[in-house]
């Protein structure tokens, strides 16, 4: 079976946030990018089960700028056999992400579609569950096991109360969270391996997507920010200032 | 138009989520009527009726939805769009698992996690883990919307008398999913996201025994407890404690962080809290940027020494 990862390209989890002085939006010039952690965490699934022998290919995808192309480099390095970029410089919000997947997933016929339950830039949180509702296929999203077994895919879901298990008829689609697995480093020979496998570069255009942005941003602005307090010799005076100044105790 | 919105409940209660939604949505403007979808859930539903500022609730009683699974609620949800001007849900594991496959079905594009309604079609909501607050305008005629419960106050629970309608439930599409089972944490401590007092562990905690150095002063305090990612990675506590921006958003009165670092991932998660402790032994820790109060010390030394100083509840 075959295995479908969305991988995208966002701003490092440890870059510091700036927003631009004209509130326009955050400063992206000069600053790290990487594939989003729980798209690597997607990747490292959909290789593992390909080592398991249960996947016979995993092909990556991103919807994004021709940089894009590093971050499907990362996804070859891990182990993807092939990528794909959809590319595109303008902003394209998930729903647009979501029907252009579908329209790979349509040429591709993967078995298992899986996806980063969030990206760390945006935060929407909306991807795979559009793309499993534009297919009509069953979603396991949040996931921190995956095991296929039986023309099914049993999912065990981090919820607000604990753990949940599903199981999904294939083709499904699976959104990863953080305690799924740990991406492993890429070796130097796999980074260069990386380098010489297929990488094929479509034009948002040729997929026939209208990926005009339904939300516009009018601003971007700072959050109040935070300063911080004093600090309380002890835990005695710690008590006296939660009951008598902060009164929350 | 009225604005939909979707009940979160265990079957037996509603959630508070549902309350702090319900006033996002009487900010949207229109009759709010709420939708309850479950197995056997008339109590929650005559208990929905009872908020203040509901016009209506709508009762999807089923053995079809005994467990709320995205592929079964879309459908009903997607039914009863008509005559809605907005769809909202709390932005709960629930929410935000359901609402995006209503809104690709309806094609939305939704807005995730809105912390301020500006008026119909405008909201704020938080991107970049919180560093950044973005205002988006809606183009789309109906908004599908999940919201941020800590940025809304809840709704009155009571006050309100909203008239009952039963609602049928929706043609199912071929099972493409099923529950298998769950395992809930069960605790007596307050949830989490409601709680007044939060007290947080993180990799400082080094074990899951020493918890209970943090849980003693929780029971003093009638506080939930939280951890940090690092914490739960190790496996000192279970998945549903995690705070952050990839875990629970949380603002209570008092937030008290114990042997953590105060990543920004961290921060997300709650920074909004009225008042923050901070007790770490590196007084260099950026946590001591964000809290009111600071203690620079050792947790294993400070946490006995504190719930020895809080009166029994
Ligand atoms: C002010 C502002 C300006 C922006 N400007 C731009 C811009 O100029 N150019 C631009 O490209 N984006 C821009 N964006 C980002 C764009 O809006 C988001 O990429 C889009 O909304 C998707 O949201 P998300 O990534 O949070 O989706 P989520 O639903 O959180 O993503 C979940 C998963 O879906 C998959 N996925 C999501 N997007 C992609 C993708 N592109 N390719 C492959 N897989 C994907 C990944 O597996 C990811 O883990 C901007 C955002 C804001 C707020
Ligand atoms: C995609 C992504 C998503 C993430 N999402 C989240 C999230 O939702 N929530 C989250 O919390 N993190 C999240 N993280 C992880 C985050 O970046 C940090 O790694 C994490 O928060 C660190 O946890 P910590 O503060 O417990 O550990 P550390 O950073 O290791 O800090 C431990 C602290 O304990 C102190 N300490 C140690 N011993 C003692 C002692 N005896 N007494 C007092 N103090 C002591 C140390 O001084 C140190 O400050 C995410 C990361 C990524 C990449």
């Amino acid at each position: 079976m075959k295995a479908l990862v969305a991988i995208k390209r966002v701003v490092d989890y440890n870059v510091k946030i700036r927003v631009k002085a004209d509130q326009s939006g955050v400063e992206t010039a000069n600053v790290k990018y990487s594939a989003n952690p729980f798209d690597e965490i997607a990747v490292e699934e959909a290789v593992r089960l390909k080592e398991a022998g249960v996947v016979s290919e995993v092909v990556a995808v991103s919807v994004g700028p021709a940089a894009a192309q590093e971050t499907l480099r990362t996804a070859l390095a891990i182990g993807a056999d092939r990528a794909i970029l959809v590319q595109t410089d303008d902003e394209v919000q998930p729903l647009a992400v979501a029907k252009i997947l579908k329209h790979l997933a349509e040429a591709e016929t993967p078995d298992l579609v899986i996806l980063g339950k969030q990206a760390i830039d945006d935060d929407s949180n909306q991807t795979g569950q559009m793309l499993a509702a534009l297919l009509g296929w069953a979603q396991g999203t949040f996931a921190s096991k995956v095991v296929v077994e039986g023309g099914k895919v049993l999912v065990t879901r981090e919820i607000d109360g604990g753990l949940e298990t599903v199981a999904l008829t294939l083709p499904a689609v699976v959104t990863t969270d953080l305690r799924l697995n740990e991406p492993r480093y890429a070796s130097l020979p796999n980074i260069m391996k990386a380098k010489k496998k297929p990488l094929t570069v479509v034009p948002v255009a040729e997929t026939g997507v209208d990926v005009a942005p339904r939300l516009t941003t009018l601003k971007v602005e700072e959050p109040a920010k935070r300063s911080a307090g004093v600090k309380v010799a002890d835990v005695a005076a710690l008590v006296d200032k939660l009951k008598n100044e902060a009164k929350v105790i | 138009m009225s604005v939909l919105v979707l009940a979160e409940h265990d079957g037996r209660a509603l959630k508070p989520a549902t309350l702090n939604t319900a006033t996002a949505a009487v900010r949207l403007g229109g009759p709010v009527n709420l939708l309850v979808v479950g197995q056997g859930v008339g109590a929650v539903a005559e208990a929905a009726a009872q908020i203040a500022g509901v016009a209506k609730v709508l009762v999807a009683d089923d053995a079809a939805y005994a467990h709320p699974l995205a592929e079964v609620l879309a459908p009903l949800v997607v039914s009863l769009a008509d005559g809605h001007a907005a769809i909202l849900a709390p932005a709960t594991t629930t929410g935000k698992n359901v609402l995006p496959r209503v809104a690709a079905v309806l094609d939305v594009q939704q807005i995730s996690e809105i912390t301020a309604v500006l008026s119909a079609d405008t909201f704020v909501r938080p991107i970049y883990a919180g560093n950044a607050l973005a205002t988006v305008q809606s183009k789309d005629a109906l908004k599908v919307i999940t919201v941020r419960t800590t940025a809304f106050d809840a709704a009155p629970a009571t006050g309100g008398a909203a008239e009952i309608v039963t609602v049928s439930a929706a043609a199912a599409p071929s099972a493409v999913s099923a529950f298998v089972g769950q395992e809930l944490a069960v605790s007596e401590r307050p949830d989490l996201t409601a709680a007044r007092i939060v007290i947080s562990g993180g990799r400082g905690m080094q074990s899951g025994d020493n918890f209970h150095l943090l849980e003693k002063v929780a029971d003093k305090l009638g506080a939930a407890v939280g951890a940090s990612r690092a914490a739960v990675d190790a496996g000192f506590v279970s998945n549903d404690l995690q705070v952050g921006q990839t875990g629970k958003i949380v603002a209570p009165e008092l937030y008290i962080a114990v042997g953590i670092s105060g990543a920004i991932q961290h921060l997300a998660g709650m920074k909004d809290s009225k008042v923050i402790v901070a007790i770490n032994k590196d007084e260099e820790a950026p946590i001591f940027q964000v809290a009111d109060y600071g203690l620079v010390g050792d947790l294993f030394v400070e946490l006995p020494k504190l719930s020895a100083a809080l009166p029994s509840p």
